[in-house]
């Protein structure tokens, strides 16, 4: 809920106060989980697109004219700055808000909640399979991408030959994975998925009433917050 | 006490006109471990779908005979009641493992808790499973960072769990290397003797059925074409005709017969120095 309630304060509105209240939300979140020099590749990774940001917005920012700065034929304006500014920060307490959520949410644990949220097991176990659809598939990549080097296809090189040696890559790959299906379907059957009972909670999540009020207060509060910015009965600075 | 019975069996797979099971009778008791083997595509993972009550309940297909699990035809039970009653383990351990779980007790505990087990009966039940498959030292331990011997009893562990009355197992060892598929072998020739549980074991490697079985089956297109003790079975003949490799010690006696001397003499007197 913190993750959701910050990301969206960040995404949906205008101006310093927002991204910067989501960045104290998160700021403190960070605090208090101990998550400190984790969250380091996530900023980074943000950078690439902060820079871009700043460089269009501070020299090219359309109908700008307060001129601040001139280097060669651009011309940096304080308005782009001002812009560029408020993009940045609300690109970095998006991003921030995603890693918080990322970072203190292990898999299991979620689907775990979900399920005791009343989630059906199949929609539970579709989304947990999902997310680890990924490294697996990652891994068979690995595996066919090694066995058709063993065979001669070369795959280093240029740009245009690395191409095309992923095309001999994606049939043995996408045969193998729908060859798992039924046997991982049967292997599901043979361990009484389709069961009708409800499932025994095996991980109690600690959440008390304080817990509680404040994810409710905070999603209560965003919501406001934007509704009431956007309708236009209150405006941020 | 017949805990699965097969009579005249015939399934073919959907789609498909051939039958890949042709007339199958088949009987196995309480605490039997009966071995099967034959070529590729001679039938045998079907004769395991079939007996697991999961062809045609799960895959589809059209079968015809009567296939009773614990005195109840299969056809009339849902795959989970099924599965209480006869578990089953593939050859691939990585297609088993549910994939959403961190740690191999979880992993273990999933068939119980898809059963609405009380927390308590989890708990005891996963303990349990573990100390037959041997696998109690990795409960902490994440399921997709096991060796592949590891996972396939974490696999065996997850499937008894269920408490099954008999146990069905093809090519558990195939994908294993020589440590791993004693590992499997000392553990299923524990699990028969400990509980009573009755196996039904798919095997290229007849040196495996043959320390593991009393009694083996060959499968040839679809059939089975012979059915005796393992003893009996394994040292016939006619195995190489139907595409099975005899066990190691057979075709040992078989070598030191062909040059005329006696295999008992010849591996006594080996077995002295």
């Amino acid at each position: 809920m913190i993750a959701l309630s910050t990301a969206a304060l960040a995404f949906v509105l205008r101006g310093w106060l927002a991204p910067i209240l989501a960045l104290i939300v998160v700021g403190a979140t960070v605090a208090r989980a101990g998550l400190g020099r984790a969250f380091l590749p996530f900023v980074l990774a943000t950078l690439p697109l902060l820079i871009s940001i700043v460089l269009i917005d501070v020299f090219l920012y359309p109908g700008a004219t307060d001129t601040i700065m001139v280097i060669g034929p651009l011309r940096a304006t304080g308005t782009g700055l001002t812009i560029a500014g408020q993009a940045s920060l609300r690109i970095v307490a998006f991003a921030l808000s995603v890693a918080v959520f990322a970072l203190t949410t292990p898999t299991d644990d979620l689907l775990a909640d979900l399920e005791r949220r009343g989630m059906g097991r199949r929609a539970t176990f579709i989304i947990g399979a999902a997310i680890q659809t990924i490294p697996r598939l990652a891994a068979r990549a690995g595996e066919v991408a090694d066995s058709q080097r063993a065979r001669g296809l070369n795959t280093e090189g240029s740009v245009w030959r690395r191409v095309r040696g992923v095309v001999p890559l994606v049939g043995p790959m996408i045969s193998g994975a729908l060859s798992e299906v039924e046997e991982r379907t049967l292997a599901l059957e043979a361990r009484a998925f389709s069961a009708p009972a409800r499932r025994a909670l095996l991980r109690p999540m600690p959440d008390d009433a304080a817990q509680r009020a404040g994810r409710w207060l905070l999603g209560l509060a965003t919501i406001v917050l934007i509704v009431a910015t956007i309708s236009g009965h209150l405006a941020l600075p | 006490m017949t805990v699965s019975a097969l009579r005249r069996v015939r399934y073919r797979y959907a789609g498909s006109s051939k039958w890949a099971l042709d007339g199958i009778d088949l009987e196995i008791g309480a605490g039997e471990v009966v071995g099967v083997c034959g070529a590729n595509d001679a039938g045998k993972s079907t004769l395991c779908l079939v007996a697991a009550g999961l062809a045609p309940g799960a895959i589809g297909g059209k079968l015809e005979g009567s296939v009773l699990i614990d005195g109840t035809e299969s056809r009339e039970l849902a795959p989970y009641d099924v599965a209480q009653r006869c578990g089953i383990l593939f050859q691939n351990a990585a297609t088993q493992l549910s994939g959403t779980t961190t740690t191999v007790w979880e992993e273990v505990a999933f068939g119980p808790r898809n059963l609405g087990l009380d927390v308590e009966t989890i708990v005891e039940r996963v303990g349990w499973a573990m100390h037959l498959a041997r696998v109690e030292h990795l409960a902490e331990r994440q399921p997709d960072r096991l060796s592949g011997g590891q996972a396939q009893l974490v696999a065996l562990a997850s499937v008894l769990a269920l408490r099954p009355t008999m146990l069905i197992l093809d090519e558990p060892t195939s994908q294993l290397d020589p440590a791993g598929t004693r590992l499997v072998g000392e553990t299923l020739a524990g699990l028969a003797r400990d509980t009573g549980t009755a196996l039904l074991i798919v095997e290229h490697k007849t040196d495996l059925l043959d320390g593991l079985c009393r009694r083996v089956l060959v499968v040839d297109q679809g059939r089975i074409v012979l059915d005796g003790p393992a003893a009996e079975v394994l040292e016939d003949r006619r195995l190489e005709g139907w595409g099975v490799d005899a066990p190691s010690r057979v075709r040992l006696a078989g070598a030191i017969r062909r040059r005329g001397l006696d295999p008992d003499v010849v591996l006594a007197n080996g077995a002295g120095r």
